[in-house]
């Protein structure tokens, strides 16, 4: 399997950063840029890097399975996601849930007809203090108002 | 190892060995701490808090399992803190568990069904709905039930550690954790099914015993695995004279629990339903079922009027028949029929072994010899693929003792994982790769080295010469094909060596030229296939076969006799070691014979008097007359291994080392028998390739 040139660049600068034979821990970078790029840990995906890092197969499926910012089912081109934990909730996190899957038609972690936008209800962002708090892809968003998600998913829309 | 500390548990005074673990040496004074995740051999994993104790000075329960021994540490194991943590933690692990016990395979022998009797907590706080996960299928060997998964960890370690297969990892968290098979939806791997035996509930089954019996519903045989030479002693699990499970829990034999996937699931061979049940005979060219007594007398009418006219007989004997059949054969042959016409098919160079190390005592390594050397050598084997447990072997020598492992083959094989050296030499130039070694190896306390057919005839003699020269005491393991090819060689199953390795009376013709002789009048093959790769030159030939199936052999035989395996025999086999062990008849296949009593039969419609053929009877002749086999009986009746000492003296002729060569056999082949084996033609990985990682 290969990768794109920038990609591939990435990784190579990446493994330099770790002593001989702890590449191992280029793992979950690897993983996660990987995934913007292929969309999903296709098994493709997972043998590849199993071989690049010489790490036993099973055990990228156990960091797959552990962390959630890394999926098996492919995304919308928008990954949306609203926190609902303790701070978020008192605020009006589930309420802003809702609201999301109501405004794309979608439940969690399901994608949009069009492929556009993906949902997922996450646990804690680590941006209480702004609570409440939902990312798209890389970007935060901090007190958001359900009039506020409205106006960022319609300008999300009008950028496709 | 350090002076030994002394400890108080349970107000009892314990010595150990500084290191030991508070829950070894608890079992030391017969105190039994419960626990789940603590695998005796494995990594520890601390992970299911069975295990706690309570510990005089230190404010909270300790988990025994990995807290080692201290001098004056004080221990109780069943103060009240004690039991109601193990209460709490046993309703912790039912919370979620679906309590299916009346339809899961593994009550009545399951650690979680004892504890929870043993222990308390039958009722249970816990109200909120059970989170439940369908079973899934992983292989044709190995089923996942996660609902039932209390997360001990034994599977994962077991398979990484034990096996370096490292097929199974956990995935998701908290109620959602689960085992996961290497391949995202399925496994591949080994298939040996250890994983399964060691689940301490019913969360791994196996494909061949699921929902199919209770424990108590079944008898018990313990014999040894009828497939590769390495001996494993399998435990047959019995219901209405159908074998349904084969494993090792009892962790007797030289293996412990250790089984690859033929002795654990390639025992199905025995009720295939091309199994022979009835004598063939050959009417009008075609072979025809006949009753015992017709294609008995034929084949002794045949015998006897060959013989009388002193015509030319060719005995092919078996890698897979018992060392009492062996040897009657050979008697039979030698004495009964006047022949020197026999052989078997020859994996390995034992005699050219023997005769090197002849004035040498303590020179043939045991299995657990193996496990206990600072350092090992193997040359030209693909150990993994073709000696499963000696693999093992090596491995957990390795990590428990971090032996020095060094592999010379002619392509990439597991040892490599974690062997000191590995070199790699174009076939052939084995022996002189291993020599490059030399500085290397001597470093080390002691080695065991493991040589192929690479090595056969005069290099063997080089190889010893080598070895002995390293200047270090080094022991060695001519390595063999089959269940008892070792013993067939023991035997006399040779041409130009009786039992023992003594000078047969008359050197005789080899398997390849029995098999080319255009002149044989019968050939008398046992339970051995070679017109597969052979077809034989005579074409007036007699052929008797005895085997378990109509294989190439058979059906161009003139008379078929239907053999019962060693599955459904008593008697005894010797591994690759020499490790004599004894075979318990587990199953009965109606309409066959042992291999000894058609021999005894035959004799008898001979006029032969060749003595009595009970398994018994013959193997107190071979403790009398074979040297080496004089094994303490008790060691052998109560389901032990005793090596034979090898005949300490020169072995009086060479043969011919030509005509060695293994089968080449892997992990999911094993000759014949494999090949009847549902299981073994299954599994995807088969059949397996040499020398892939
Ligand atoms: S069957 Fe053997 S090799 Fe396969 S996962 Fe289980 S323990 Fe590992
Ligand atoms: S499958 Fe069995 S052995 Fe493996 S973690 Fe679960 S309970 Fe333990
Ligand atoms: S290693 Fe050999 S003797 Fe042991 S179970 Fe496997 S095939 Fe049988
Ligand atoms: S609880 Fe939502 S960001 Fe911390
Ligand atoms: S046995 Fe000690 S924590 Fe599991």
């Amino acid at each position: 399997m290969t990768f794109s040139p920038e990609l591939e660049a990435k990784f190579a600068k990446m493994i330099q950063n770790y002593p001989p034979g702890r590449q191992k821990g280029a793992l979950i970078p690897m993983l996660l840029f990987a995934q913007d790029e292929v969309g999903s840990m296709t098994p493709e995906l997972i043998d590849e890097v199993s071989k690049r890092l010489k790490v036993n197969r099973v055990e990228i499926e156990e960091v797959i399975g552990y962390y959630t910012m890394l999926t098996r089912e492919p995304r919308g081109k928008h990954h949306v996601q609203i926190c609902t934990n303790v701070s978020c909730m008192l605020t009006g996190g589930e309420e802003l849930y809702q609201h999301a899957c109501k405004k794309l038609g979608i439940g969690n972690k399901q994608k949009t007809a069009d492929g556009q936008f993906s949902l997922e209800e996450v646990e804690c962002l680590g941006a209480c203090s702004w609570a409440p708090a939902m990312m798209v892809d890389y970007d935060f968003h901090f007190n958001v108002t359900p009039e506020k998600l409205d106006g960022l998913i319609e300008s999300l829309k009008k950028t496709q | 190892m350090a002076d030994p500390i002394t400890l108080t548990i349970d107000g009892r005074q314990v010595k150990v060995p500084a290191g030991t673990l508070v829950i070894e040496a608890a079992k030391t004074v017969g105190i039994e701490v419960p626990s789940f995740c603590y695998y005796e051999g494995f990594s520890l994993q601390a992970a299911c808090r069975m295990c706690l104790v309570e510990v005089e000075k230190m404010p909270k329960l300790q988990p025994g399992c990995t807290l080692p021994a201290a001098e004056g540490m004080v221990v109780y194991t069943e103060s009240p803190k004690v039991v109601e943590a193990r209460k709490g933690m046993l309703e912790f692990l039912l919370s979620n568990h679906p309590l299916d016990c009346p339809v899961c395979d593994k009550g009545g022998e399951c650690e979680l069904q004892d504890m929870t009797f043993r222990y308390g907590a039958g009722e249970s706080r816990f109200v909120e709905i059970k989170h439940h996960v369908d079973e899934k299928q992983w292989s044709p060997a190995v089923y996942y039930d996660a609902a039932r998964c209390i997360l001990c960890y034994r599977c994962i370690r077991v398979c990484d550690e034990g096996l370096g297969v490292g097929a199974l990892g956990l995935t998701y968290r908290g109620v959602a954790a689960e085992i996961t098979p290497s391949h995202g939806d399925h496994l591949e791997c080994d298939e040996c099914g250890w994983c399964i035996d060691v689940c301490p509930v019913g969360a791994l089954t196996s494909g061949t015993y699921r929902y199919k019996s209770r424990p108590w519903e079944m008898s018990y045989a313990g014999t040894i695995c009828t497939h590769c030479s390495d001996g494993c002693k399998t435990t047959l699990s019995v219901r209405n004279g159908e074998v349904i499970r084969a494993n090792n829990r009892d962790r007797s034999g030289v293996n412990g629990e250790f089984l690859c996937v033929k002795g654990r699931f390639g025992f199905d061979f025995v009720h295939s339903e091309e199994r022979l049940q009835s004598p063939l005979l050959r009417k009008d060219g075609k072979l025809e079922p006949v009753s015992w007594s017709e294609a008995l007398a034929a084949v002794a009418a045949r015998f006897g009027e060959v013989k009388a006219r002193n015509g030319k007989f060719g005995i092919l004997g078996s890698t897979h028949t018992t060392n009492e059949e062996n040897y009657f054969l050979q008697k039979f042959a030698r004495q009964g029929l006047g022949t020197a016409n026999i052989d078997h098919h020859r994996s390995g160079d034992v005699p050219a072994l023997l005769d090197a190390l002849s004035g040498k005592t303590g020179k043939l390594a045991s299995s657990a010899d193996l496990y206990n050397a600072k350092a090992a050598l193997v040359i030209g084997s693909d150990l993994a693929q073709q000696h499963p447990f000696l693999a093992f072997q090596l491995r957990a020598n390795f990590r428990h003792h971090q032996a020095a492992v060094y592999t010379v083959t002619s392509g990439t094989v597991r040892e490599e994982q974690y062997a000191a050296k590995s070199l790699h030499c174009e076939a052939g130039q084995e022996l002189a790769s291993a020599q490059s070694l030399a500085e290397d190896l001597k470093k080390h306390g002691d080695l065991v080295i493991l040589f192929g057919d690479a090595v056969r005839g005069q290099a063997v003699s080089q190889l010893v010469a080598f070895g002995e020269s390293l200047g270090i005491p080094v022991k060695y393991v001519c390595l063999v094909d089959y269940a008892n090819s070792r013993g067939a060689m023991d035997m006399g199953l040779l041409p130009d060596l009786g039992p023992g390795y003594h000078a047969a009376p008359a050197v005789g013709l080899s398997r390849d030229e029995m098999l080319a002789a255009a002149d044989l009048d019968v050939l008398w093959v046992v339970g051995s296939n070679p017109f597969k790769t052979t077809a034989p030159a005579g074409t007036k030939t007699f052929t008797v076969v005895q085997d378990l199936f109509l294989t190439e052999t058979a059906q161009r035989a003139d008379v078929v006799l239907p053999a019962a395996s060693a599955y459904e025999k008593n008697g005894t086999v010797t591994n690759v070691c020499g490790e004599v062990q004894r075979l318990k008849q587990g199953p009965k296949v109606m309409g066959t014979k042992s291999d000894l009593e058609i021999f005894g039969l035959l004799a008898k419609e001979l006029g032969l008097n060749l003595g009595i053929w009970t398994a018994d009877k013959v193997f107190e002749e071979i403790r009398r007359t074979v040297p080496g086999y004089n094994v303490p009986l008790p060691v052998i009746a109560t389901g032990g291994a005793a090596q034979t000492a090898a005949v300490n003296g020169g072995v009086p002729s060479k043969g011919k080392p030509e005509y060695i060569r293994s089968a080449g056999d892997t992990l999911f082949t094993s000759g014949t028998l494999g090949r009847y084996s549902k299981m073994l033609n299954r599994v995807m990985e088969a059949p397996g390739q040499l020398y892939k990682p």
